[in-house]
């Protein structure tokens, strides 16, 4: 075989209540794009974790570089050439970027005790230089967007100038823009013979950087095909073991004329500014804009996590003080945040608490005595409505995957049944799958008359599923779209509409209705 | 499916072995006692390793409804000390009938847990910090109100018997355990309803295992964190109550210390330090497991400084064998 970086065979792994991978095989060549697909749950990450010396394998074996080896920590996987990207950022907010990219491997000015914090900082802008982006080495990490901390995470990686290179869904957080860089970054790095591993829910991104591709299934390997041979519709084919049908929804051009919430001029700082909008009963409201525009601070404002300085909240027609997040939900107002693991989950309890959590108080009777066959049966109800993979009720929710916790916090406001839902990326780090069916428990929900606000940033997510689409940029609304209105363009535009950015631009026949 | 079966039986059997392994180990003292020393495992002894661990119980009892949320209470042991005080200034001092000086005792626990929790919950003060500051102030009350004096009650009035009079001795003849124990396990189970059953109990492992999760899902943590560190301290007043029973006085120079024994008796029994974890049937486990081990090795004629030795290795072999058993989850 023309140099072979990597190869591993009938790797094994399981965990408490899962075997995450069966027999699973990938290979690496030198110089090559690698990307690893497949649904939630399919082993993709804890392929990638045991070459990264982050788990320990069960069974298999590694041959790396022709000889077989033995990766126990991530410090020697580090040593031997491999670095990951991780989905998870694993940063330390308080230092700054260049801290945390040379942790562990600082400069020092002398005796190996002083640092040398010009020589760290230097180091760090050369990498930034080389990936043409455009940040302070001594900004502190947690004053950085998410896109920006996935570039220093990005940044880190290169750092060890390795062999080999995993991204796992490294574009998950980033805008366009920076998906572009990623990407120009990917292929220098080809040309100078590092083998990249790329894992992608994005099935368009595939054509565009990998050279190959294989397929994981429910932890057992599926195939792996030349990029240029396959085509999108056969991957998704290989990666589900059925056809999931695309079509668009039928969206009915008026749902309702009832505003159920209507939010005027909300205001914070630089942060949020005038910020209004009306969400009408049955609808599904788009939230579109780059990363960073504002989207969840209104979201978390009007659901009383953050506060605002100014503006007003209308419920139902009746105008609410909420103050704090116990307060939005007795208003009926739902909130799913972007972030599963940090706001969403408690990761340590098992499946059926964190289903029930927001509705504890419904299931309590006398004295604070819960109900738990109640509990029980609701959260079995959800777990076999929302198809959540857990071998039970009682397994703790870290053991699950990304898109099967996604799922459980999803069904957490389905077991609550608000009114109001305000989905915030309900389906990043989601498979194909599990994606349609959201989408198509979103399209219930709103028929059932629930109505729902969809922040997402990705576009042909909120062209498909959204009734009306609202459009931020800067923390400003620059408009509002009908669903005939909005493109992939006519969205885009508004996006990136700066300040001073001219409303009149997007009016069209008339009809946009921007609240103000 | 086949698999998922099996991998189920498999994880509940490591969750019953995880909750064996404390008990296992008591077990094990015990046994080993009982072999070394012919007077460690006769009725009377084992009565006397009961009714020592009843206080210590009683204050991990409560102490562990706020480890499982995250917190930590540092001022059981003096606040257990300021609701002796308070029982005894009610009975004593201005002749009320003895259940209201019991009742005084527990809302006095009530109350000094009340306050940490609005200090935590509303004012943000770390718990760290706010149940160091109670643990002064409760030391300091008990010392001003008693006038630095114990305070004795009428052995006529019957106090003592809530604590070491023998209900069971007097259905079952001879099966003299004291009150005391009753009274702790009776606690414990209540206190485990709490934890299993309610929702005190659901929102206690919730904020611990992810406070902001929990937030925005709607949970009124301030309202919950404020009774979670509560109702421990109902149970801190209730070890008061029959810490002054047993002993027939309130002694304002008590109580500094017994929280970290109250401490490590949860954590020995498993409940996790960083929040989310934990069971009254581990915590008072835990108080056996140190109480036994301190009966038994006065027994043996250890010095009284090696018994505490002996304590602390325990605590730290204990919390390393649960995270030996964690990391094998790796």
């Amino acid at each position: 075989m023309d140099n072979v970086l990597l190869c591993m065979e009938e790797i094994e792994k399981s965990f408490p209540g899962v075997d995450a991978l069966k027999k699973c095989r990938f290979e690496l060549k030198a110089g090559e794009v690698h990307a690893l697909v497949g649904e939630n749950g399919a082993g993709k990450s804890t392929l990638m974790k045991i070459f990264a010396g982050i788990y320990l394998k069960d069974g298999g074996r590694i041959l790396y570089k022709d000889e077989e080896v033995n990766i126990p920590n991530p410090h020697t996987a580090q040593k031997m050439g491999i670095s990951m990207v991780h989905q998870e950022l694993n940063l330390m907010p308080h230092l700054t970027a260049a801290q945390n990219i040379f942790i562990g491997r600082e400069p020092f000015r002398g005796f190996k005790f002083i640092l040398d914090e010009n020589a760290l900082n230097e180091k760090a802008q050369k990498i930034f230089d080389m990936m043409h982006l455009k940040l302070d080495p001594r900004a502190k990490v947690a004053t950085l967007s998410v896109a920006k901390q996935q570039m220093v995470e990005i940044a880190k990686a290169l750092s060890f100038d390795s062999d080999v290179l995993i991204f796992d869904e490294p574009s998950a957080a980033l805008t366009d823009v920076e998906i572009a860089e990623l990407f120009r970054i990917i292929r220098h790095l080809k040309k100078e013979g590092v083998g990249i591993i790329y894992i992608t829910h994005r099935l368009e991104e595939l054509k565009e950087i990998s050279d190959r591709i294989t397929v994981l299934r429910d932890g057992l390997y599926v195939d792996t095909v030349q990029t240029k041979k396959a085509t999108i519709d056969q991957i998704i084919k290989m990666m589900v073991g059925r056809v999931i049908y695309e079509s668009t929804p039928e969206i009915p051009k008026n749902p309702s004329q009832e505003v159920v919430l209507a939010v005027n001029n909300l205001t914070r700082g630089n942060e949020l500014k005038n910020v209004s909008f009306k969400l009408m009963k049955g609808e599904i409201l788009g939230f579109a804009g780059l990363v960073g525009a504002g989207r969840t601070e209104v979201a978390r404002a009007i659901f009383g996590a953050d506060p605002f300085n100014t503006g007003e909240i209308v419920v139902n027609g009746k105008k609410v003080n909420i103050k704090k997040p116990s307060d939005a939900v007795s208003h009926d107002i739902g909130y799913l945040s972007e972030d599963r693991k940090r706001y969403g989950l408690c990761l340590g309890l098992d499946v059926e608490t964190n289903i029930v959590l927001a509705m504890i108080d419904k299931l309590t009777g006398f004295l604070g005595w819960v109900n738990t066959s109640k509990i029980r049966s609701i959260a079995k109800n959800i777990v076999d409505k929302l198809s959540i993979r857990t071998p039970s009720l009682n397994q703790k929710t870290k053991n699950l995957s990304g898109g099967n916790q996604q799922k459980l916090v999803v069904g957490k406001w389905l077991a609550k049944d608000t009114n109001i839902l305000i989905f915030d990326e309900p389906t990043r780090g989601i498979d194909v799958g599990a994606k349609s069916e959201i989408y198509s428990l979103l399209n219930d929900l709103a028929k059932q008359g629930k109505s729902i606000v969809m922040i997402s940033s990705e576009l042909p997510e909120i062209l498909r599923m959204s009734h009306r689409v609202v459009v931020m940029c800067e923390g400003r609304v620059t408009g509002e779209l009908k669903n005939d209105q909005a493109t992939q363009e006519s969205i885009m535009r508004l996006a990136t509409q700066r300040n001073g950015g001219n409303l009149a631009n997007i009016k069209r026949n008339g009809e946009t209705i921007n609240g103000k | 499916m086949e698999n998922k079966i099996i991998n189920r039986q498999k994880e509940t059997r490591a969750d019953t072995l995880q909750r064996l392994m404390a008990f296992g180990a008591l077990i094990i003292i015990f046994v080993g006692f009982s072999l070394a020393s012919p007077y460690f495992f006769t009725f009377n002894n084992v009565v006397g390793i009961l009714i020592a661990t009843a206080v210590n119980g009683l204050l991990a009892v409560g102490v562990t409804f706020v480890i499982i949320s995250g917190g930590i209470d540092l001022s059981v042991g003096t606040v257990m000390t300021l609701s002796a005080v308070m029982s005894g200034v009610f009975i004593t001092i201005w002749n009320l009938p003895i259940p209201l000086g019991v009742l005084a005792g527990v809302l006095t626990g009530g109350m000094a847990g009340f306050v940490n929790g609005i200090l935590i919950s509303k004012f943000k003060l770390p718990p760290f910090i706010a149940t160091l500051g109670m643990l002064n102030i409760a030391r300091g009350l008990s010392l001003v109100i008693s006038e630095l004096h114990p305070i004795y009650f009428d052995i006529e009035k019957g106090f003592n018997n809530i604590t070491m009079g023998s209900i069971l001795g007097s259905i079952i003849p001879g099966f003299d355990i004291p009150n005391g124990v009753l009274i702790m396990f009776g606690s414990a189970i209540i206190a485990g309803l709490i934890l299993s059953k309610m929702n005190l109990g659901r929102y206690c492992f919730a904020i611990g295992s992810n406070e902001e999760a929990a937030r925005l899902s709607g949970v009124n943590i301030v309202f919950w964190k404020t009774a979670i560190y509560t109702i421990g301290g109902l149970f801190v007043g209730i070890a008061g109550v029959v810490m002054a029973a047993r002993l027939n006085s309130a002694q304002p120079a008590l109580g500094l210390g017994y929280e970290l024994d109250a401490i490590a008796a949860a954590v020995i029994g498993g409940t996790s330090l960083s929040g989310g974890e934990g069971t009254m049937v581990g915590t008072i486990i835990g108080a056996f497991i140190i109480s036994t081990l301190t009966n038994g090795l006065r027994i043996m004629s250890v010095p009284q400084e090696w018994q505490i030795v002996v304590t602390g290795i325990i605590i730290i072999s204990a919390v390393y064998l649960d995270i030996l058993r964690r990391g094998k989850q790796r």
